[in-house]
């Protein structure tokens, strides 16, 4: 199945990684990732000022190029911030015809929201299958505890965006049973990480982040997995102040899902940007004999 | 039959709540026929789970039990009970319905409620009555409660009129599996028939009161609050059984998980209610007075426990209901909490309330053994089905539309038929019983204008 990707600019630059592994790992499982000929910025939020046409100018040109490459009318991200503002945009086009003019008329395109936004774990968890990834999986992720965290970008609003329960979000669970890995149930899943706090109260989203942490290691997660890259970083990185202000915290490794996605998948998994994290993830993998790649120290990103 | 200008001087009330029940006694004791319709198979409604009732605390069963007698035995009240209307058709004083009782697969006739065959019955299954709450074994005090409940043949409640019981196919092992049938082996009048099928009984009525009533909106649809995930989260109507003599503690205040009396005890308002964005921006009306009820009656029976009550605002409009509010925060000591709650989760054995108090603006953290969700009230099922098979209107939340709001709250936009009892709207107790009279008004004045004598008994 060929759909068009959009990367995003997080995906292009500090999540290579992330990219790597996501296109490396779908393809594994025939999801063929095209990524779309000419991209833009997705806009970065979704415009909380609904008559500001110029804020969805530049989502609305990527979804145009998504229409006009073709692919089966699907594009994908993997980022979710990118999925939350261009799913959005579409919903928007499609039920507000007076803006839709305009916003076509600033673009000079005939746009009216026929392409299908989907996010990349949607797309797997409905198009290809977590039981055609089962079935893929060459290195089981046998007994690694892991706690799914979802944040909000994927889940709100519901109506707009959600394709898993906003509540009680089950997907990446799903695909990280399928994978191997036994999924723990914990009630942070989509708490707030914190997300931009991080730049103007740092304290703030230490604590936010310790919260969501140290409840995913009560319920006996050994690490945490996530589909956001806002929300990886947040939670990797304040561990790094949440070791200085609470002692006795042991820090656990954040992965992204398509990196022990590659893993299980038996893919080559170096270039999945382990040296990005704060929290290195390779020992607990090489305990568990999930990692025979290259020592930390030799491995770059 | 004696018909008056061809009026038919017979009513059909559909619902047999504390409404339905108030119209059926106020027509049949003025000598006129009355076809008293529910779902259920036994009559009474939600009050019959309720424990107590406010601003007086009376206890609701022994209030309303001589009322539920009083129906079932009226010569004018006929019951169907454990049945739905399918089909009306005809206008006023002359309308032709057809009802179809669900098979109990016990011939009530026979059937002289000894109660052996529930005692005997191998299948215990969850309580709808008592909202289905699963208590620690150990505190299922068979003798004390489980009087004819709790079983794959069962009566909806103790003090259940008729008490007659019915099979839940769904759950009896013969049904499910081809054997056992122990029922019908000790059953000492041979009672049980497990080929009894539904049956339709024709009736002509001269006019309708609709008293439908409400539910409550499911947990499983309130994620933030733990989406009916965790055991000590608990909607209002399972409190009422645990605080009642007759739930399924016998009225000892225990928490569902692990039978523990609870010590925090939390009440959440406007769960849904309230809610634009959830569908339903209307206020339910009588949650203000029933969790300040529940708390009070907590706190009788837990001394050294603390209740909470996150609140919106407290609305209790009503004759000596802002001096009940007073009391439970003077008196009991209830803390009341202006704020929503954002997230309710377990954490060890503990479920945590994360909210707001607006009143200082800080964010509050209850670590609870217990907590009590309010609801929104929505109309009970099948009021859609009714309205359509009535050509009548429903508002965008389900509640039955009143002719005129204001003059003629009553009446239908179809003349005959009448409304009574929260299918309106969220009311409680005593406003209902106030629409269940007012509605047998209309209908006595009704038949008082069309003349002659009672239809008589066929």
């Amino acid at each position: 199945m060929k759909v068009s990707y959009f990367p995003g600019c997080t995906l292009n630059t500090t999540g290579k990684g992330f990219d790597r592994a996501v296109r490396a790992s779908t393809a594994a499982v025939g999801l063929d990732l095209v990524e779309l000929a000419e991209w833009n910025c997705c806009g970065a939020t979704f415009p909380l000022i609904v008559d500001n046409m110029l804020e969805l100018a530049a989502p609305a040109h990527v979804l145009v190029a998504a229409r006009d490459e073709g692919q089966a009318g699907i594009v994908t991200t993997a980022c979710t911030t990118c999925y939350n503002v261009l799913r959005r945009t579409n919903v928007f086009v499609r039920e507000h015809e007076d803006e839709r003019e305009r916003i076509n008329d600033f673009i000079e395109a005939e746009y009216e929201g026929e392409v299908q936004v989907k996010d990349i774990v949607h797309l797997l968890r409905d198009d290809i299958g977590f039981d055609a990834v089962r079935e893929r999986v060459a290195k089981p992720l046998e007994g690694l505890k892991v706690a799914c965290y979802y944040g909000c970008m994927v889940l709100r609003p519901p109506d707009e965006v959600a394709y898993d329960d906003p509540d009680h979000p089950q997907s990446l669970d799903d695909l990280m049973s399928a994978l191997g890995a036994a999924p723990i149930d914990f009630p942070h899943k989509n708490e707030c990480c914190g997300a931009y706090l991080a730049v103007t109260d740092p304290e703030i989203t230490r604590e936010m982040v310790y919260v969501i942490l140290r409840s995913a290691q009560a319920a006996g997660a050994e690490a945490l997995v996530t589909n956001c890259p806002l929300c990886q970083f947040n939670l990797d990185q304040q561990q790094v102040r949440i070791r200085s202000a609470h002692a006795g915290y042991q820090a656990m490794p954040v992965f992204y899902f398509s990196q022990l996605m590659g893993l299980a998948l038996g893919l080559d998994a170096t270039e999945y940007g382990w040296s990005r994290h704060y929290v290195d993830a390779r020992p607990l993998l090489r305990e568990r004999g999930l990692w025979d790649g290259l020592p930390p120290s030799e491995n770059g990103a | 039959m004696t018909e008056s200008n061809g009026h038919s001087k017979r009513v059909m009330i559909v619902g047999a709540g504390i409404a339905g029940m108030q119209a059926a006694l106020d027509i049949a004791g003025s000598g006129y026929q009355v076809v008293l319709v529910d779902r259920l198979p036994s009559i009474g409604g939600h009050m019959h789970q309720l424990s107590e009732t406010f601003p007086t605390l009376d206890c609701a069963q022994c209030i309303m039990t001589p009322r539920t007698v009083d129906v079932g035995r009226h010569p004018n009240i006929q019951l169907h009970v454990y049945s739905e209307v399918e089909e009306i058709n005809g206008e006023m004083g002359d309308f032709r319905v057809r009802i179809r009782r669900k098979a109990a697969y016990v011939n009530w006739e026979l059937c002289t409620a000894c109660g052996a065959c529930t005692e005997k019955c191998p299948q215990a299954i969850p309580v709808a009555f008592d909202r289905h709450l699963e208590m620690p074994r150990q505190l299922r005090t068979g003798k004390v409660r489980h009087d004819g409940t709790g079983k794959a043949i069962y009566t909806l409640s103790p003090q259940a009129v008729p008490k007659k019981p019915v099979i839940d196919v769904e759950h009896c092992t013969y049904f499910q599996k081809g054997k056992c049938r122990l029922c019908e082996k000790v059953c000492p009048v041979g009672a049980i028939d497990f080929e009894q099928g539904p049956s339709v009984s024709e009736e002509q009525v001269g006019a309708i009161i609709l008293a439908t009533g409400y539910e409550l909106y499911p947990l499983e649809k309130l994620g933030e609050y733990g989406g009916g995930r965790v055991p000590d989260v608990i909607d209002a109507l399972a409190m009422e059984r645990l605080l009642s003599a007759s739930g399924p503690t016998a009225g000892v205040m225990r928490r569902p998980s692990d039978g523990r009396e609870p010590k925090e005890v939390v009440w959440i308002q406007c769960a849904g209610s309230r809610d634009p964005e959830m569908g339903m921006p209307y206020c339910s009306k009588i949650c203000c007075m029933y969790s300040a009820k529940q708390a009070m009656l907590y706190k009788h029976k837990v001394h050294g426990g603390q209740a909470y009550v996150f609140y919106i605002d407290i609305r209790s409009a009503g004759k000596r209901y802002e001096e009940f509010i007073q009391r439970s925060m003077e008196e009991d000591e209830v803390l009341y909490v202006r704020g929503k709650v954002s997230k309710v989760f377990r954490e060890g054995d503990k479920v945590m309330v994360w909210g707001v108090d607006t009143l200082t603006g800080l964010p509050v953290e209850v670590a609870a053994d217990l907590v009590v969700i309010s609801p929104a009230m929505i109309a009970s099922e099948g009021t859609r089905q009714l309205a359509t098979m009535l050509g009548l209107e429903l508002d965008p939340h389900g509640w039955w539309v009143e002719q005129e709001g204001n003059l003629a709250p009553l009446e239908t936009g179809r003349p005959g038929i009448y409304l009574a009892g929260a299918g309106i709207g969220p009311k409680d107790i005593p406003e209902a019983v106030s629409q269940g009279s007012g509605a047998a008004g209309k209908v006595l004045s009704l038949f008082s204008r069309w003349g002659g004598p009672p239809d008589s008994v066929e």
